[in-house]
């Protein structure tokens, strides 16, 4: 089961600071396109963040990895 | 030196971390609450943040401003939470021994917060709220491969 944290409008969207998938293991890719399908979540936009730092699409992620996803910022 | 609070900003305490004796210049950036945008009325903001990536984002910057003016030092401070019009959202704060360098560097950070630093601000408008994204901001957040590693 993988953990992942939501922000901002993303956040209201999942109802909840947080969303889980129910793998083990995936990429960045295979984790908005999970989002996507499971949540109907948009999620072209969206970056991942694993363990603090912005992933790539190919970067693998477990179940022991912090993970969050990362909407368009305005900060600033 | 980087730090993301829900408490108000003191423009003077984050100018000080930066004063020192090779420093001729300090550059402070004040980002405020803007009442009007486009023509549209702002009651409040409210920000979020991602605080301990946060954090990391923004050492990021100081670190990415050594690379292009070796001798800067940078403080900056980002506040979360609820804010009315002309309250501080972020506080940017660079010395250098010459002027022109912290005028730039100080540019420079703002720049990057708006493209890589997890925070975001909710507008309460008269009629309605909205998460800001790159639906209204030309600058905002979806960094490119280079910019992110």
């Amino acid at each position: 089961m993988i953990k992942v944290n939501c922000f901002a409008h993303l956040k209201e969207l999942a109802g909840g600071n947080h969303i889980h998938i129910d793998k083990k293991e995936l990429t960045v890719k295979e984790l908005l396109e999970e989002v996507q399908r499971q949540y109907h979540i948009q999620t072209d936009s969206v970056l991942v963040a694993i363990n603090e730092e912005y992933a790539f699409p190919d970067d693998q992620i477990t179940e022991y990895d912090t993970v969050a996803l990362i909407p368009p910022v305005s900060g600033g | 030196m980087f730090s993301v609070t829900s408490e108000p900003l003191s423009i003077e305490e984050i100018s000080n971390k930066v004063v020192r004796p090779e420093a001729g210049a300090v550059v402070t950036f004040t980002g405020t609450v803007r009442e009007f945008t486009k023509g549209k009325r702002t009651l409040y903001l409210t920000y979020e943040a991602y605080a301990s990536m946060a954090e990391k984002q923004l050492k990021r910057i100081g670190d990415e401003i050594k690379e292009r003016w070796p001798d800067a030092m940078t403080a900056i401070s980002h506040r979360t939470g609820k804010l009315g019009i002309s309250d501080i959202a972020v506080v940017i704060a660079v010395s250098t021994p010459h002027r022109k360098d912290a005028y730039e560097a100080n540019e420079y950070a703002i720049e990057r917060i708006k493209e890589i630093v997890p925070i975001w601000k909710k507008e309460k408008w008269e009629d309605g709220e909205e998460w800001i994204g790159d639906q209204l901001e030309k600058s905002a957040g979806i960094p490119e491969k280079e910019e992110i590693r």
